[in-house]
C-alpha cells in the first residue's frame, strides 16, 4: 500500500514516458498518443509493456503500457467503445474465447509472460479473478457457486475444508450474514446486489492475486452499488483490484489510481485525485468535465 | 373483448383540427390502423378454427372407424373333447378343426349338404381350433368333458354384428349369405353372440385373418426400432453439436458442416431408406427387415434433427454462464460439461423427443428396407424380422378384407396415442429439469 502512495506522490519521472520507442504501426484510426503521467510503479504485480489487441483487422488497444501495483485499486475510464475492458480482459486471457481477438506485447504477472505459449490458463484465471458487468451466478446453490472454483482447483483437502473457505470468502464479500441460513438455495434467487457480491465472493474462493472488476456496479442500484463499493475498499488490503467502469463518482471513490482510455489508446494515468481535478491532457479534461462521453 | 380496439375515435369533421386536436387525416389514419388490427385478429381466430375443425374432421374419422376394432365377436359353442380324438401321444396333434365342426353340426343339426357345412362351419375363425389347442394343453384333465365355450367369429360375421354389412343388397355382392344370416340371427337370439374386449388386437402378430390380427408385432418392433434410433442419435447428436458449437473453430470447413446437417434435415425419407438398403444391407449385410437395420436407418434420419435442436439449446445458454465458468478457471471442457450441458439439456431432450416422434410414424424409409414383409411372428431382438406401427397401418389398408378397415383405423388410434405420450413426456421433462436463473 506505502508503495502505491509513494509512486503516486512522486513528480520525479517526466510526464511524458520517454522510455519507450513508438512502434511503427501502419494499420490505426486514430494517431498514436503518447501517454501523459507515469503509468508505472516501483513494485508492480502486473506489467503490462506494448500491448497491442486487434480484432481482426481492426486496432482495439494501441501500444498501451502500464503496471499494476500491489494492493491498489486501478480504475479504467473513458468512452465506451475506448477499449478498457477489452485491456482488462487481457489481463486474464478471457479474450482467448474470441477468435478473431490477437494479443501482442508482453503482460507479465509478477515475474510471469502470462501470454508465454508455455502458460496454462486455467491456473492463471484462478491468480488472476474477474468479476463481470452482470451478475452471474451458476444457476446452483450458494454454496455451490463458491465452492466450484476451490472443487475444481483441489484447494480444499475435504468438507470441512470447502465450508471454511466458503464460509471466509462469503464473509470477505460482506455476504456471510445475509445468506449463511440458506446456503443450500439458489444463488439465482438473492437480489442483484448480493448476486454481485456472491460472484466476488466466487472469485475470491480460489485465492486470486488480482481481481479484474468489469463494470461491477452498471446493473445495480446505488444502495448496492455502495456496498460493493465499500467492499472493493476492503478487498484492496489482500488484492489488486483493476476496475472498468462508466461512473466516474465511482472512479473517484474507490481507487488509487486512474487510467484513461480513448479509441484504444491509454491518454493518461495518475493519482486519481490528480486525474480528476488537475487533469493533464485535454481528452480527459474533456471527458471528465462532461464534454463527451 | 379487448376495450382498447374499441376505443372511441372523434369522427372526421369539415374542420382540420377535431375536437382531439389531432388533424382530421390523422384521426382518419388511426381509424384505418385499427380496422387493419381487428382484421387480422380475425384472421387468425378464422385460421385457428379451421385448423382444429380439420383436426376434429381427423380425430372423428378414426376413432368413428377405428373404436369397433377393440371389440370382437365372440360365439358360444358347445365342446365335446371326445376321447376319441386324443388318440395320439401327443395332444397337440389332434384335430382342434373337427371338435369345432362337429360343435357347429350339433348346434345347427337340420344343415346338410357340402356347401351348406362350409357355409355354416365359415361362421368361426379359424382362430377357435387353436383356443381349443391353448385349453388342452394347459388343462388335459379336459379330454373327455363337455365345456361351454366362446370362441371368436368369423370376420364376416364380426362385420355384420357390428352392423357394417348391408343385409338390403342382393345376396351374391355380400360376405353373408341369407342362410348364414339365419344361423347368426338363431344363436344370437339365444344369446350365444357376444361383442367382447378384443384382446387378441394387443396380443397377436399381423395375420391374414383379420380377427386374429393384432398390433403386438408392430409395436415391438417400432419400440426396438426407436430404441436403436435412440441410442444412437443421441449420444452421436449431442457430442456433434457439442463439438460444433463449443470447440469447432469458426471456418469454411465447419460452415460446409452446418449447411449440410441443415439440408439433410430436408432431405425426403425414401432417400434414406435407400441410403440404408445400399450401405446396411447390401454392403454391410445386416440382415433385412429387422429393427436393427430400421434403427440404423432412422438414426440417419434423426441425427440432423437432433443436432440442429441440440445446437439451438446449447447457443440458448447465456454466454455469462461460460464466462463465469472460464473466470474462476474452470477449463474449456469443465465449462460445457458442469454449467453448460446442464443448462442445455431439456431442450436437448425436447428435441430429442420430437425427432424419436417424427421416427415412430415414419414409413417409406422402412419399406425400402423390406419392414414392409408381412411377420407374423412378435420380435423377440433386434435382429427378428418385424414390422413396425405405421408400416402395419400400410399394410392393412391396403388389405381388401372389409375387417382390416377398422384395424386400421385402430392401429392409427394406438400410433397417434404414442405420439400423444411421446410429446406429453417432451413437455413434461422440459418442465422437470428446466434451470431458471
Amino acid at each position: 500500500m506505502n508503495t502505491v502512495t509513494d509512486v503516486i506522490t512522486q513528480p520525479a519521472f517526466p510526464a511524458i514516458t520517454g522510455q519507450r520507442d513508438t512502434m511503427a504501426v501502419t494499420k490505426l484510426d486514430t494517431p498514436l498518443e503518447k501517454t501523459v503521467g507515469n503509468p508505472f510503479v516501483e513494485k508492480p504485480r502486473m506489467t503490462c509493456r506494448d500491448v497491442f489487441v486487434h480484432y481482426g483487422e481492426s486496432c482495439a488497444i494501441k501500444d498501451v503500457s502500464i503496471d499494476v501495483a500491489g494492493n491498489e485499486v486501478l480504475a479504467m475510464i473513458g468512452p465506451s467503445g475506448c477499449g478498457k475492458s477489452t485491456f482488462l480482459r487481457c489481463l486474464n486471457r478471457m479474450n482467448d474465447t474470441v477468435s478473431s481477438c490477437r494479443v501482442s506485447g508482453e503482460i507479465r504477472l509478477d515475474d510471469m509472460n502470462i501470454y508465454d505459449a508455455s502458460v496454462d490458463v486455467v491456473p492463471l484465471r484462478a491468480r488472476v479473478g474477474m468479476v463481470f458487468q452482470k451478475p452471474n451466478p451458476f444457476p446452483k446453490s450458494i454454496y455451490d457457486n463458491i465452492a466450484y472454483g476451490p472443487k475444481i482447483h483441489g484447494l480444499t483437502r475435504n468438507k470441512a475444508e470447502l465450508d471454511e473457505v466458503v464460509e471466509t470468502s462469503l464473509k470477505k464479500a460482506g455476504l456471510w450474514t445475509e445468506v449463511k441460513d440458506r446456503l443450500a438455495e439458489p444463488g439465482t434467487g438473492l437480489s442483484g446486489g448480493q448476486q454481485q457480491r456472491l460472484c466476488i465472493a466466487r472469485a475470491i474462493a480460489v485465492s486470486p492475486e488480482v481481481i479484474l472488476m468489469d463494470e461491477p456496479c452498471s446493473a445495480l442500484d446505488p444502495i448496492a452499488t455502495a456496498k460493493i463499493e465499500e467492499l472493493i475498499a476492503e478487498l484492496r488490503t489482500q488484492y489488486s483490484i483493476v476496475i472498468v467502469t462508466h461512473a466516474m463518482q465511482q472512479a473517484s471513490r474507490v481507487s488509487q489510481r486512474t487510467a484513461y482510455f480513448h479509441l484504444g489508446n491509454l491518454v493518461e494515468v495518475g493519482a486519481t485525485e490528480h486525474i480528476f481535478t488537475n487533469p493533464k491532457h485535454r481528452l480527459t479534461e474533456d471527458y471528465i468535465t462532461g464534454r463527451f462521453g | 373483448m379487448n376495450s382498447d380496439n374499441h376505443r372511441t375515435i372523434i369522427p372526421a369533421t369539415a374542420l382540420d383540427k377535431s375536437a382531439s386536436g389531432f388533424s382530421v387525416a390523422f384521426n382518419k389514419r388511426l381509424q384505418r390502423r385499427y380496422r387493419a388490427e381487428q382484421r387480422f385478429k380475425w384472421l387468425g381466430i378464422a385460421a385457428i378454427f379451421s385448423a382444429l375443425a380439420f383436426l376434429a374432421f381427423l380425430l372423428t374419422t378414426v376413432i368413428g372407424d377405428g373404436a369397433s376394432a377393440f371389440r370382437q365377436t365372440v360365439i358360444q359353442l358347445e365342446i365335446s373333447f371326445d376321447k376319441e380324438e386324443f388318440t395320439q401321444e401327443d395332444l397337440l396333434q389332434a384335430d382342434y378343426q373337427r371338435l369345432v365342426k362337429t360343435a357347429l353340426s350339433e348346434r345347427f343339426p337340420e344343415v346338410a349338404g357340402r356347401q351348406d357345412k362350409r357355409l355354416l362351419y365359415d361362421l368361426v375363425s379359424s382362430g377357435a381350433s387353436y383356443k381349443l389347442l391353448n385349453m388342452v394343453r394347459d388343462n388335459p384333465k379336459l379330454i373327455g368333458s363337455r365345456q361351454t365355450i366362446w370362441v371368436p367369429a368369423n370376420d364376416d360375421v364380426d362385420m355384420l354384428i357390428k352392423g357394417k354389412i348391408d343385409m338390403d343388397q342382393p345376396e351374391g355382392n355380400r360376405r353373408i349369405k341369407d342362410r348364414q344370416f339365419q344361423w347368426i340371427s338363431s344363436i344370437r337370439e339365444a344369446g350365444q353372440v357376444e361383442l367382447r374386449f378384443n384382446r387378441a388386437f394387443f396380443t397377436n402378430g399381423d395375420s391374414r385373418e383379420p380377427e386374429l390380427a393384432g398390433i403386438r408385432g408392430a409395436i415391438k418392433g417400432s419400440f426396438y426400432t426407436l430404441l436403436i434410433t435412440l441410442l444412437l442419435s443421441f449420444p452421436i447428436g449431442v457430442a456433434a453439436a457439442i463439438y460444433l458449437e463449443e470447440f469447432a473453430p469458426d471456418n469454411r470447413f465447419t460452415a460446409f458442416i452446418e449447411v449440410n446437417i441443415n439440408n439433410l434435415a430436408a432431405v425426403p425419407s425414401i432417400i434414406f431408406g435407400l441410403l440404408g438398403l445400399a450401405i446396411f444391407i447390401n454392403f454391410w449385410g445386416v440382415p433385412r427387415s429387422t429393427p436393427l437395420v430400421g434403427g440404423l436407418v432412422l438414426t440417419l434420419m434423426t441425427l440432423p434433427t437432433i443436432i440442429i435442436a441440440a445446437r439451438a439449446s446449447l447457443k440458448s445458454v447465456p454466454p455469462s454462464i461460460r464466462e463465469a465458468a472460464l473466470g474462476v478457471g474452470a477449463s474449456k471442457i469443465q465449462t460445457v460439461f458442469h454449467h453448460v450441458l446442464p443448462l442445455a439439456l431439456p431442450g436437448m431432450l425436447t428435441g430429442t423427443i420430437i425427432g424419436m416422434a417424427q421416427a415412430l410414424g415414419e414409413t417409406a424409409p422402412l419399406l425400402m428396407i423390406g419392414m414392409v414383409a408381412f411377420i407374423v411372428d412378435v420380435p423377440g431382438s433386434i435382429t427378428d424380422p418385424a414390422a413396425a406401427l405405421p408400416v402395419q397401418i400400410y399394410l392393412w389398408a391396403d388389405s381388401p378384407e372389409r375387417a382390416f378397415t377398422e384395424k386400421t383405423s385402430a392401429a392409427i388410434m394406438v400410433l397417434l396415442g404414442f405420439l400423444v405420450i411421446m410429446n406429453a413426456l417432451a413437455v413434461f421433462m422440459r418442465k422437470k429439469f428446466e434451470i431458471t436463473w
